[in-house]
């Protein structure tokens, strides 16, 4: 039978300043699946992304981080990039003067580059760029600014799910790209989100509201509560936690 | 013998081989008493309290070049601005090469400073500017005046506006073992002209050269004026530019420094604003490596009400590279609603590397807006991650935030040529490739 394991993580520990953050996260992503991963503030979710695609500020210690069976450890964040892995940001940063089109196609050719190919030809980046923009219906005009300058916050979000399309990663990880969007933008993120879905790659969906999850649709919902995931179900958990809160399951938790 | 000594018996030697009934004659001697009187700037001068002339004046530098030498074109278009059109005004170790210039006088005249204190149709503008604007009392100026032969004339007359951008190149060859050059330019915008103007500097060798510079420019009613400074130099070749501008009613002047390279670079810019509504505009640019030194020190001087200036200078330095930043503004009792805006932002790269910035404020004026910030920081490590989780690799990623970090400054370069010129001079600078124009 083939393997079809996207990514895998086995006993992942990982600290800043000395202060343990993951307390031993186990987790396994299939190819073609699309994972939740929910929890109240500080309980390690955005450490979680972050560890995932390489921030080194992050200490690992105990633990595995396997992407098609390869393990990431020694891999920095921009190979782990080349490799597939893809970030949408919470907070994405602002780049003046660089704009959205021309950061696109630098991160672009610097993925080629690593897997040996050619500058991709700028009418096939041209025909890439406008296909996926209208997808996500992002404005021509849009592209021309100043990457994330004085962007909104569903702007920043909306750009890093055109991000993601241009990318075409075999793992998304999507960290609280709902917050900050009104209810259409929502709509359309979702939506974008949902084109982008394949068998042949899997995207892990952080987030506080079931909302989200109402037009993103999780094959499995995890619950992450003091650096570990304290519960896993299907869909139903996360209106669960919607109509119940996460108290019982920190009551369950310190049991 | 040391630089000084040198320095003023070469003046009797100058001083020989010209006409003494000239007008200028006497201010050439004024200010060379002036040098004698005070000297080199030591560190306990406050304005040079971190820049230090000490190992300049212990090299043995020509005065005078002894060989005069020819270059061809193609050996040092690159330092041109070759993608477009220009006038040119050219001088190889400090003498004006009419080969590799293009010179005018249909209209306006871009020309040299030997023709216009010669020949009697430039007379009364000489006597009108020459020394007008520039310090009497300043030492490094007046030794400047004192020795001021050569350098650009530029002449541009009420309501006229030159074809095209003027580059003023001055190259030194390495002919000799050490050489000092002390060009002098003068820029005079009439009423309602203007102008752009590219000036630089470059040694075509390893051998040590000193540029003691000094630029007057006149700005009339309503005048544009557009200065890019590109200082990229080599790191034997040190600097000392004296800029002086006078302005006047609703006139523009933008001053452009962008110091990427060099041994030592001292910038002393000052702008008196002499009428109302006029804007001044000082911004630059410094990336520095190395052992390399910048020394920005602005004055702008707010004489006139409802007058506006803009400051911006970013800085980036790596290495043991050290930089410096004092700006100062005065605003007069009667410069009432003055606009004065300055701000400083650093980003050191390494533990060794250093910058001074003082703001100097001086306002006795009660109704005015002036601001002023300074930051200095490392690069952005939230930032950086960013890119990198995109695929960009650690170096382009550095790269793509200088860039993004010099900006504000570059996105006002109004010669979309010099523009991707600096962009390629910063990206050749920090190893990077970034597949597009910025």
């Amino acid at each position: 039978m083939k393997n079809n394991s996207m990514l895998e993580i086995k006993n992942l520990h990982a600290s800043v300043d000395d202060k343990e953050i993951l307390k031993g996260i186990d987790l396994k992503v299939n190819a073609g699946e699309v994972h939740a991963i929910m929890g109240p503030n500080g309980s390690g979710k955005s450490t979680l992304a972050e560890v995932i695609a390489g921030q080194e500020e992050f200490e690992v210690g105990e633990g595995n981080i396997l992407l098609e069976g390869e393990d990431l450890e020694e891999l920095s964040p921009e190979e782990r990039a080349h490799k597939g892995v893809f970030l949408s940001f919470q907070y994405p940063v602002e780049i003046p003067g660089v704009s959205v089109t021309n950061f696109m196609k630098t991160a672009i050719n610097e993925s080629r580059k690593a897997q040996g190919l050619e500058d991709m030809p700028a009418n096939e980046m041209l025909k890439k760029i406008r296909e996926k923009s209208e997808m996500l219906e992002i404005d021509r005009k849009f592209l021309s600014r100043s990457l994330n300058e004085g962007f909104s916050g569903g702007e920043k979000k909306r750009n890093e799910i055109f991000q993601m399309a241009m990318m075409e990663p075999k793992l998304a990880i999507l960290d609280e790209t709902d917050s900050g969007l009104d209810i259409d933008a929502l709509r359309i993120v979702a939506n974008g989100v949902n084109k982008l879905r394949s068998k042949d790659n899997a995207i892990i969906v952080i987030t506080h509201y079931q909302r989200l999850l109402e037009y993103i649709v999780p094959d499995f919902v995890h619950v992450l509560y003091n650096g570990k995931i304290v519960k896993s179900g299907t869909k139903e958990l996360a209106l669960e936690l919607e109509e119940k809160g996460y108290d019982w399951l920190k009551e369950e938790a310190a049991v | 013998m040391d630089l000084k000594e040198k320095l003023v018996s070469s003046f009797m030697a100058f001083e020989d081989g010209l006409d003494l009934d000239h007008p200028v004659h006497e201010e050439r001697s004024n200010a060379m008493k002036n040098f004698e009187t005070k000297g080199f700037p030591t560190k306990k001068d406050e304005a040079w309290k971190y820049t230090s002339l000490r190992g300049l004046q212990k090299v043995d530098f020509s005065i005078f070049p002894k060989h005069e030498t020819t270059l061809e074109y193609k050996d040092v278009k690159k330092y041109f601005l070759h993608e477009i059109d220009t006038y040119k005004i050219v001088f190889v170790d400090g003498v004006y090469s009419s080969y590799l210039s293009e010179t005018t006088h249909d209209g306006v005249d871009i020309c040299l400073m030997s023709s216009a204190f010669s020949k009697p149709m430039f007379q009364q503008v000489i006597e009108v500017y020459f020394n007008k604007a520039a310090s009497k009392d300043e030492s490094l100026t007046s030794l400047n005046t004192a020795f001021s032969k050569e350098g650009a004339y530029i002449y541009i007359p009420k309501n006229k506006m030159p074809k095209k951008p003027i580059q003023i190149l001055h190259l030194a060859t390495g002919n000799e073992a050490a050489l000092m050059l002390q060009p002098r330019n003068l820029i005079v915008a009439e009423d309602n002209a203007e102008v752009q103007i590219i000036e630089r500097h470059q040694s075509l060798t390893g051998n040590e050269v000193f540029t003691n510079s000094v630029t007057e420019i006149f700005a009339g009613k309503d005048a544009i004026v557009d200065y890019y400074k590109v200082q990229n130099d080599e790191p034997t070749a040190s600097l000392v530019d004296n800029t002086y501008i006078s302005q006047k009613r609703s006139s523009v002047v933008r001053v452009h420094t962008f110091s990427l390279g060099g041994k030592l670079i001292r910038n002393n810019l000052n702008f008196y604003q002499n009428g109302e509504r006029i804007d001044s505009t000082l911004k630059g640019v410094t990336i520095l490596g190395d052992k390399q030194h910048v020394d920005h020190h602005t004055l702008v001087h707010h004489a006139q009400p409802n007058c506006e200036s803009h400051q911006d200078y970013k800085g980036i330095f790596g290495d043991s590279s050290t930089g410096v930043f004092n700006g100062k503004i005065i605003v007069d009792k009667i410069a009432q609603k003055t606009d004065a805006f300055q701000q400083n932002n650093n980003i050191l790269l390494s533990d060794r590397s250093t910058i001074n910035s003082k703001p100097q404020l001086e306002i006795f004026a009660d109704d005015v807006k002036c601001s002023h910030g300074c930051t200095i920081g490392q690069l952005d490590e939230e930032a950086m991650f960013y890119l990198r989780s995109r695929g960009i690799p650690k170096k382009e990623a550095k790269a793509l935030l200088m860039y993004a970090f010099a900006n504000n400054v570059l996105e006002s370069v109004r010669i979309p040529e010099l523009k991707a010129r600096i962009n390629k001079i910063i990206a050749d600078k920090l190893g990077v490739r970034m597949g597009f124009d910025l």
